[in-house]
């Protein structure tokens, strides 16, 4: 059984984080040190060979994203954090943020050099104002250290919009414009903020890279399942007695997160679902819980990682409910942009709802899964793709739950 | 209390900043009056029509007057089935407004949000971006008290 | 080159086309709704979405570029059964009622409905139920039959940069809304009638008065008299089946005495006029040291906009009215008269390619005559509407002339239609007025087609006056940001609100593409190249009404009913 395992965390609690001179005492800044003093493609080689795959749900390999960005030509690069964390039951980026700000800003600064950016922003979600605050403490600090020197970096807020984690949403966002996504290709490392090449990476993803600078790709690659190595943080809630955080490496199962970090189902209650990755996320019954969390093995059960979020549902939880809740979500966080989002999601809700409140039909749930296939593969967004997800996989796993709420 | 032409100028410079602009002038009076948004379209350079495109997209912006102290419930799954229906409740009677709804006194807004991640102790309320973590509907008055 | 293959087609395209344009080239249609041709791609509706291989998602042929190898299939089981929920969903939110939209049979979103085989929608029927904005005598907007593909916002801020349009909230609660959710009236809207044109839909169209005019011919006492604007002619026969241009003027004519017109009379005889009194003013300012560069003032459109954005640049404006409303004040006046009937009867109805001239005609400054000088305007499509209602086949109706003292015109009067017209005969006029000379060649070319801005230079015997021509607001903005910056190198400037000027007319025909325009302009020129008269001083109907009413241009009569001036609009909300 794997250990839990302190990459991104690995000063949660160890540092005080508004001394920089904490988190210098436990190495830090001699990643980005190392990281200047290599030849960029090197550096950027380096990277990929660590495996290391996005945190913020799509997984694509850091490294290549990259060099996308390294080989574009442009007077102006840019470097993007994208800290919205707008999946329910996700804080693992608040978690990063609050107690271990610079890892991100070394993280980052280490990337602008890399694929040659001279500015940086950090786009944090309008719900984490403290957070503004002690980002803006470390940056000041890190520049008085000379650790930005040639990159200027800022903080921009959110302000409520689930959508702008989507990474083009986000950029809009930055330019100041209504936060709807683009349209891709072009995608952000060629054409991303104002127009230049952008790299958006995720807060747990920046945090990685001074620590694989460090200590080498071979020993990151080497952590967890070899097709998405290194560790993940998760986070537990719903029907949890260990309501909290873990950062585990991803070989460890979903079982062993509910039932060894989690502490299992309270009040002695049966486990009946747990939807993983934001509440964009797949519910996965009982059988499958021995699918290790990472990546591919998710994929592969018709489930995603996504933000690594546990969300976890007693015996006692109607799934109907706890999804027409999630479909509401999904209604009022469309930006409204495509049509099958704006126009699907409300129905999905819709129907939801009916079926919830005891008056659907069988041919309501046929509709509910035309309806979700088709959201799933013509909308814009990873949002309106993604948003019927908790709808199908219910109704596939949980049909007893609907059709007990047939009239 | 800095007037929002003031608040808004502060920003002239910084690209895109009419987001962190709207946060500003909210700061100080709960919501976007529509001189305010004019004053955004002029200073960065853009029609109003854009300008009150981007105040009404974000959930935190209201163009609306509501209450000074605005209170937000998270609603999403993990509050859901924590409990936080109860806890709305619980607002609505102390309050005697209905969600969406500001009290008489110009004192309260009460406003739905989504997950505003502290999940580790839900339900979670916030007032003015304050998280209130654990909440019952016991601990409601209390918490209100801070803000009479 | 790029190579693919679409449903088992091999195809080369450049580099940088979309599956879309690639698909046209080998002649498969892939349904739209957001694409426009003429404006940026917005991917929105994705009722375009089609398979390619290698991909879980579908793409959107108009957004995605081709790739080398590609292979697209447009018409696969998934991607009908994609297009048809889409258009489900558009439609459980819409208010489904063609029988009585003015797009029936015209609205892109009907087509597709139809030929996506839509019958029984899974979804509830649920309207949003919002109230029309009829602010305006121009325009109408039901938002309720919004689709929300934003071509009418590209349309108002990009094509017209007016920005009267915009978006408000986000998701199922998203709208397009005038300028801060007020009403269009409250706007900058100048009226053009551009979204119009951009609109697939219904959510769009003219202050429908088709009713007022038949309630006027119904009505005995009224004697009801018409004006026929240049660009008119040319696309009414789109109206009833036909090519631009194809439908003869005589035809024309007779088609609305059929249809209960008491007396025919034609705009391009004040075209001419137009000619004649903005020439002299012109004339005027150049020896005179009055304000220059000197605008033109017949395009109500860029009027609203001028005084809207440029109120400091009112001075510019020549003070002749439009055309239509030099014709309204005649009509009761020295028309009248000379026909000896009473001005209180008549009901002076205009036909025009233009939605702005619906405003116009209810300024308060609009009634020099004693009355109101024009009581109604209708659009091109409005009176195509009422032909096809009066059942006639326009290839078998016998012509007819039109009606005496201001039914007369010249080529000059015609091409007031396109871009670049007023400025073509304001040119064969003063040429001839300065110089005493026969002008030689009457086509200034330079001056016409579909480039945004166009300039030239006219020798004048010694002066060179330089002139620039606009069409499009946002063309027209960009000269006014010269002239601001007193860095306007012009004498006299002719700005067109709508792009192709008025053959592009906010009520013309619904225009679909740039290069629709094109066609209708080809059809203007060739018809002025087929009149005997081409110089609006040779008129000769104009030179009786000098004779005999005006006695001079710019003369006391003139400047009672044939000029005007201009206020600032004082908008709130720009
Ligand atoms: C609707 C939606 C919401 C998203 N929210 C987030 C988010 O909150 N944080 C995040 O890092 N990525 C989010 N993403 C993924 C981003 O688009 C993007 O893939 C990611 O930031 C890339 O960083 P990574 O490669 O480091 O994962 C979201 C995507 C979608 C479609
Ligand atoms: S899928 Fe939804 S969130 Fe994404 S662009 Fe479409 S409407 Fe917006
Ligand atoms: S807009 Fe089109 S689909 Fe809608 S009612 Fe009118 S004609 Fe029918
Ligand atoms: S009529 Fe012209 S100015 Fe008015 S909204 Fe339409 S495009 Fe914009
Ligand atoms: S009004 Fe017409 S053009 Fe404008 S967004 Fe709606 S459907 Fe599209
Ligand atoms: S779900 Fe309510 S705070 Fe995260
Ligand atoms: S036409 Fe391609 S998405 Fe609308």
């Amino acid at each position: 059984m794997a250990e839990e395992m302190r990459i991104v965390l690995r000063n949660y609690g160890k540092i005080d984080p508004l001394k920089i001179e904490d988190y210098i005492a436990q190495g830090g800044y001699k990643a980005l040190e190392k990281a200047r003093s290599m030849d960029r493609e090197a550096l950027i080689e380096e990277v990929k060979k660590s495996k290391l795959r996005g945190r913020g749900g799509a997984g694509f390999n850091c490294g290549q994203k990259w060099s996308f960005a390294y080989q574009a030509q442009a007077d102006q690069k840019y470097v993007v954090c994208n800290a919205d964390e707008g999946e329910p039951g996700t804080y693992k980026d608040r978690l990063i943020m609050e107690n271990d700000p610079h890892t991100l800003i070394e993280g980052m600064a280490i990337c602008a050099y890399a694929i040659g950016a001279t500015k940086g922003y950090i786009y944090c979600r309008g719900e984490y104002p403290h957070l503004v605050d002690v980002l803006n403490t470390a940056i000041k600090q890190a520049k008085e250290k000379g650790f930005l020197d040639g990159f200027d970096l800022q903080v921009r807020s959110g302000a409520g919009a689930y959508v702008c984690g989507e990474e083009t949403a986000l950029i809009e966002s930055i330019e100041g414009h209504r936060g709807e996504p683009r349209f891709k290709p072009p995608y952000p490392p060629s054409e991303g903020l104002w127009g230049k090449p952008t790299i958006v990476n995720n807060v747990e993803t920046f945090a990685n890279i001074p620590v694989i600078v460090e200590k080498g790709a071979d020993w990151y690659a080497s952590i967890g399942v070899p097709s998405y190595p290194g560790t993940k943080v998760f986070t537990l809630t719903g029907d949890i007695n260990n309501k909290t955080f873990f950062e585990v490496p991803t070989n460890t199962t979903i079982r062993e997160l509910i039932y060894k970090y989690g502490g299992g189902i309270p009040g002695g209650k049966k486990f009946k679902a747990v939807q993983i990755g934001g509440t964009s996320g797949a519910f996965i019954p009982e059988e499958l819980l021995d699918t290790p969390v990472a990546f591919d093995n998710m994929a592969a059960i018709g489930a995603t990682l996504g933000s690594g979020a546990v969300f976890v549902l007693d015996e006692t939880r109607n799934i109907v409910d706890v999804v027409t809740r999630i479909a509401k979500f999904f209604e009022h966080e469309s930006c409204g942009k495509c049509a099958p989002c704006r126009e699907g999601t409300a129905r999905m809700h819709e129907i939801m709802s009916k079926l919830n409140s005891g008056k659907g039909s069988a041919k309501d749930i046929e509709t509910l899964s035309r309806l979700g296939r088709v959201m799933s593969y013509s909308c814009l967004c990873g949002l309106g793709q993604a948003a019927p997800a908790p709808v199908l996989t219910t109704i596939q796993h949980f049909k007893a739950d609907y059709n007990a709420k047939l009239v | 209390m800095k007037g929002y032409k003031e608040i808004i100028a502060s920003y002239a410079d910084v690209p895109g900043g009419i987001i962190e602009a709207y946060h500003a002038v909210q700061k100080e009076l709960s919501y976007l009056p529509e001189e305010a948004i004019f004053e955004a379209a002029k200073v960065f350079n853009i029609p109003v029509s854009e300008a009150y495109g981007v105040a009404t997209f974000y959930s935190m912006f209201s163009v609306k007057p509501r209450g000074k102290n605005v209170i937000r419930i998270c609603e999403s799954a993990p509050c859901h089935v924590a409990g936080a229906a109860e806890v709305v409740a619980a607002l609505e009677r102390e309050l005697g407004i209905c969600m969406g709804e500001s009290t008489p006194d110009g004192l309260f807004a009460l406003e739905f949000t989504e997950c505003v991640g502290q999940c580790q102790a839900t339900p979670v309320i916030t007032i003015n971006g304050k998280p209130y973590l654990n909440v019952s509907p016991a601990k409601v008055p209390k918490i209100l008290a801070e803000y009479k | 080159m790029v190579n693919l293959t679409i449903d088992g087609i091999k195809v080369s395209v450049p580099e940088g086309s979309t599956i879309l344009q690639a698909a046209k080239e080998v002649g498969i249609k892939i349904p739209t709704l957001c694409y426009h041709p003429d404006q940026s791609v917005k991917a929105n509706c994705r009722v375009c979405v089609c398979e390619v291989e290698g991909n879980r998602l579908l793409q959107a042929a108009c957004s995605t570029p081709v790739t080398e190898g590609m292979v697209v299939k447009t018409r696969t089981p998934k991607v009908i059964e994609a297009r048809r929920t889409i258009l489900e969903l558009i439609l459980s939110n819409h208010p489904q009622d063609c029988l009585n939209c003015p797009r029936n049979g015209n609205c892109e979103l009907q087509t597709l409905a139809e030929e996506y085989f839509i019958r029984d929608i899974p979804f509830e029927h649920k309207v949003r139920g919002l109230a029309k904005d009829t602010s305006t005598p121009a325009i109408v907007r039901d938002p309720d039959k919004c689709i929300l593909c934003r071509r009418c916002i590209e349309a108002c801020s990009v094509t017209q940069s007016v920005y009267a349009l915009g978006l408000e909230d986000r998701g199922h609660e998203a709208m397009v809304v005038p300028t801060m959710g007020k009403s269009l009236m409250d706007s900058p809207c100048a009226m053009c009638g551009q979204c119009i044109h951009a609109c697939p839909v219904g959510a769009i169209t003219e202050n429908e008065q088709l009713d007022e005019l038949l309630a006027a011919i119904a009505d005995p006492d009224k004697i009801v008299v018409t004006q026929i604007a240049p660009a008119v002619r040319l696309a009414i026969a789109e109206e009833v089946g036909m090519k631009p241009g194809e439908m003869p003027m005589d035809v024309f004519v007779a088609g609305l005495r059929q249809v209960g017109f008491d007396y025919v009379l034609h705009t391009n005889f004040t075209a001419d006029l137009t000619i004649i009194e903005e020439g002299n003013e012109l004339l005027k300012r150049l020896n005179e040291g009055g304000v220059l560069p000197m605008f033109t003032s017949c395009s109500p459109g860029w009027i609203n906009f001028c005084e809207t954005y440029y109120p400091d640049l009112l001075d510019h404006l020549s003070t002749c009215k439009s055309p239509q409303q030099m014709f309204g004040a005649l009509v009761k006046t020295y028309w009248a008269e000379k026909m000896g009937i009473d001005p209180a009867k008549i009901y002076s109805v205009s036909i025009m390619p233009c939605t702005a001239k619906k405003y116009e005609a209810t300024r308060p400054e609009m009634q020099d005559s004693g009355y109101r000088d024009v009581d109604l305007v209708l659009t091109t499509r409005e009176i195509g509407r009422l032909f096809r209602m009066s059942g006639i086949d326009f290839t078998k109706l016998e012509g007819a002339p039109f009606d005496s003292w201001m039914g007369k015109y010249t080529g000059a009067g015609v091409i007031f239609g396109a871009t670049g017209g007023v400025m073509e005969a304001a040119l064969r006029t003063v040429y001839e007025v300065v110089t005493k000379e026969e002008l030689k060649d009457v086509n200034f070319t330079a001056v016409r087609g579909m480039e945004g801005i166009k300039e030239a230079e006219v020798d004048l015997k010694g002066t060179v006056v330089k002139v620039a021509v606009a069409h499009g607001l946002s063309n027209a903005r960009k000269l006014m940001d010269q002239v601001r910056e007193g860095k306007s190198p012009y004498h006299f400037i002719e700005i067109m609100a709508c792009p192709g000027g008025c053959i592009g007319g906010g009520g013309q025909p619904i225009t679909k593409s740039n290069a629709q325009r094109q066609v209708r302009i080809d059809a203007i020129y060739a018809e002025d190249e087929s009149c005997e008269i081409r110089k609006s001083h040779e008129n000769s109907e104009v030179k009786i009404l000098y004779d005999e009413f005006l006695h001079e241009p710019l003369g006391h009569k003139s400047h009672e009913l044939l000029h005007t001036h201009y206020h600032p609009k004082n908008k709130k909300y720009l």
